[in-house]
């Protein structure tokens, strides 16, 4: 067996496996691939990131989804949703989940804090699988372009909050992502999940550290540090994640910078998230249950 | 258009910088365009004398930045174009001072001699997109209203901040002056010399560690284009130029078929040493700040109001490559011959098993 394009040989399942896998080595070893201007490797996403979460979401979390009908087919969408789990896994999560299941398969773009870019290695990966600087610019230049973006507007006070306060959706800071949404006229989807929260149950944040580390806060959950890199396996929490009817905005493009519109429409979506989380939470009365 | 006409091809230019390579280039092109009436080529007297077959067309006058003032004005000089910066210190030559000497005390005479020449009504810069600077909180894509977040650690970061600083103030002073402001992307192309060519054409390229740059580049004729058009018709302001689209850097050196060698990122105060690791000890930090952060521009602009679009950013690095075919370890070939044997290799061992078995 020699010569000739690989992938056209002749060979049972296993084999094509194997032919196509070299062949995606080979193109990415070559550099034959697309990169967008935030970083975006769509083709790294879909091939190496979303089978990993899937593997996750699916099988150790699982995962139940409704409402998908209320994210646009197609056009920009902004995605606001409760961040929860010491580690902000619910927003990777919510990608991949919105990629397989969604009828148009359409990659969510995240939006994160500067201090996830200030890391390496998980700043590359960041940009890659879609995410970008939670900023004005970047986040009304998607919208532009027509992409979904999703934000936590929580931020680190809804990941790094105690186990004793989950599914309380904490501040909602300035509402930057409401302007944003305003100034393009994108309808904004509130969406609710639940089970982040006890995936890495915070018991305690020993706060001199996180300052010696630099860090917003430093966990200590009933695995983790005892357990060492053992103790970074999560917990195997049953997730709901439910897609609200979206919030229209385009008759508001003149309010971007009315403060009052904004925090009413900012209030809006943290109540409709809130509501729905607890709604989610009585159909789900054991939170490691089936 | 007549040549020193009031709008416009320019009748009398001036270009700095052209004992150096865009320097020449530019004035060579502009000596060739029947619309520009005269091109005088300005350099300091220490200068070499290079490049003279290309620069037939042009005098060239040698003087001091300082003394640039009565030459503009006996001269009844229409335009300068400033092209005499440079973009990493020589120890040769000076170092750091001097390179700091030439871009900012050199941009500095200059403009005030610019402010008092009574014909001039245009005047073309070349500035960088390091003008951004560079910082993990900066938007992923920058316009040319974007506002430095941070004042960059490298030299000609802000050697690049100050000539801007002081183009604003000659604008204010001379309103009735086109003033353009060229930001450009780092130049390559297939004989672009410059400090990123000759560190893509390294067979192993150092990289920082757990760090993918989303990178632009500009192809070199392309720079002379907008260059020359920004001279011959009149589009004041300020304007980004790059080729559209991005390539990682993992991605670029995949594509020129070398080898990235990471090299862990220290602290700030170790930053001299990794600059000396990646190979630039000589350019000190404003390459390490670029294989940090990255640094993509939005192009609209020019795009809109120069009707020309530079090819894109993959196409320019394609172009370096096949210029710089030595070097290369990875070959699509090797990559083809290496993916058939192993697969090869697997169905060999899988027929086998398969014959063992039944």
């Amino acid at each position: 067996m020699s010569g000739g394009v690989v992938s056209e040989q002749p060979g049972d399942h296993w084999d094509r496996k194997v032919a196509s896998g070299l062949a995606f080595l080979r193109g990415r070893l070559a550099g034959d691939y697309e990169v967008d201007e935030f970083g975006f490797d769509p083709q790294l996403t879909e091939s190496v990131f979303h089978p990993l979460l899937r593997l996750l979401y699916r099988d150790w979390f699982r995962t139940e989804v409704t409402g998908l009908e209320h994210v646009p087919d197609v056009g920009a969408g902004l995605v606001v949703g409760n961040h929860s789990g010491t580690v902000a896994l619910d927003a990777l999560i919510l990608s991949a989940v919105l990629h397989d299941q969604h009828p148009r398969h359409r990659f969510l773009r995240l939006l994160g804090a500067d201090l996830v870019f200030r890391m390496p290695v998980v700043s590359a990966v960041v940009r890659k699988g879609g995410g970008t600087v939670a900023c004005n610019p970047d986040a009304e230049r998607l919208l532009d372009s027509g992409e979904l973006v999703s934000v936590f507007p929580e931020g680190f006070k809804g990941v790094g909050k105690l186990y004793a306060e989950r599914y309380k959706l904490q501040r909602f800071g300035r509402g930057g992502f409401v302007s944003a949404a305003l100034r393009t006229g994108t309808p904004i989807v509130p969406v609710a999940i639940v089970g982040g929260e006890e995936i890495y149950p915070m018991l305690a944040d020993v706060k001199p550290l996180a300052r010696l580390l630099k860090l917003p806060y430093f966990p200590v959950t009933p695995t983790f540090p005892w357990l060492g890199p053992l103790g970074m396996v999560p917990l195997p929490s049953k997730w709901m994640i439910e897609f609200c009817p979206p919030i229209a905005t385009e008759h508001l493009t003149d309010s971007a910078d009315d403060p009052l519109v904004v925090f009413n429409l900012a209030d809006q979506v943290r109540e409709t998230i809130q509501q729905t989380l607890h709604r989610l939470l009585e159909r789900r009365p054991d939170p490691f249950g089936p | 258009m007549t040549p020193g006409g009031p709008s416009g091809a320019p009748g009398v230019v001036v270009v700095t910088g052209v004992s150096r390579y865009l320097g020449a280039h530019v004035a060579a092109r502009l000596a060739a365009d029947p619309r520009v009436g005269r091109v005088l080529g300005v350099d300091p007297p220490e200068a070499g004398g290079e490049f003279t077959d290309l620069l037939n067309g042009v005098e060239r006058v040698r003087v001091d930045a300082g003394s640039i003032g009565g030459l503009l004005a006996d001269l009844d000089v229409d335009a300068v174009v400033h092209l005499a910066l440079v973009s990493a210190p020589d120890p040769q030559h000076g170092g750091r001072a001097a390179m700091k000497d030439q871009n900012v005390i050199g941009t500095m005479q200059l403009l005030a001699a610019a402010q008092h020449a009574p014909r001039l009504r245009k005047l073309v810069i070349r500035s960088s997109t390091a003008a951004y600077g560079a910082s993990f909180r900066d938007p992923a894509v920058f316009t040319e209203e974007t506002e430095p977040r941070e004042v960059p650690r490298g030299g000609f970061g802000r050697d690049i901040l100050d000539i801007e600083g002081y183009v604003r103030g000659f604008r204010r002073r001379r309103p009735d002056v086109t003033a353009t402001v060229l930001r450009f992307a780092p130049f390559i192309g297939s004989t672009a010399d410059t400090t990123l060519t000759r560190y893509f054409a390294q067979p192993l390229v150092p990289t920082v560690f757990g760090r993918d740059p989303r990178l632009q580049f500009l192809h070199f004729e392309d720079a002379l284009e907008v260059l020359h058009r920004s001279i011959v018709l009149d589009r004041p302001g300020t304007y980004n130029v790059a080729g559209p689209g991005v390539l990682a850097l993992s991605q670029a050196i995949r594509r020129a078929g070398r080898v990235a060698v990471p090299v862990l990122e220290p602290g700030l105060s170790g930053a001299a040493a990794l600059a000396r690791a990646l190979g630039f000890g000589r350019y000190g930090l404003d390459q390490v700040d670029l294989f940090v952060h990255g640094r993509v521009v939005d192009t609209n602009r020019l795009e809109r109001k120069f009707g020309f679009t530079p090819r894109s950013t993959a196409a320019a690095f394609d172009d370096f490559i096949r210029a710089h075919r030595n070097g290369v370890l990875v070959t699509r070939e090797r990559l083809a011959a290496a993916e058939q044997l192993v697969l090869d290799g697997v169905r060999q061992v899988r027929s086998t098993a398969a014959g063992e078995r039944s």
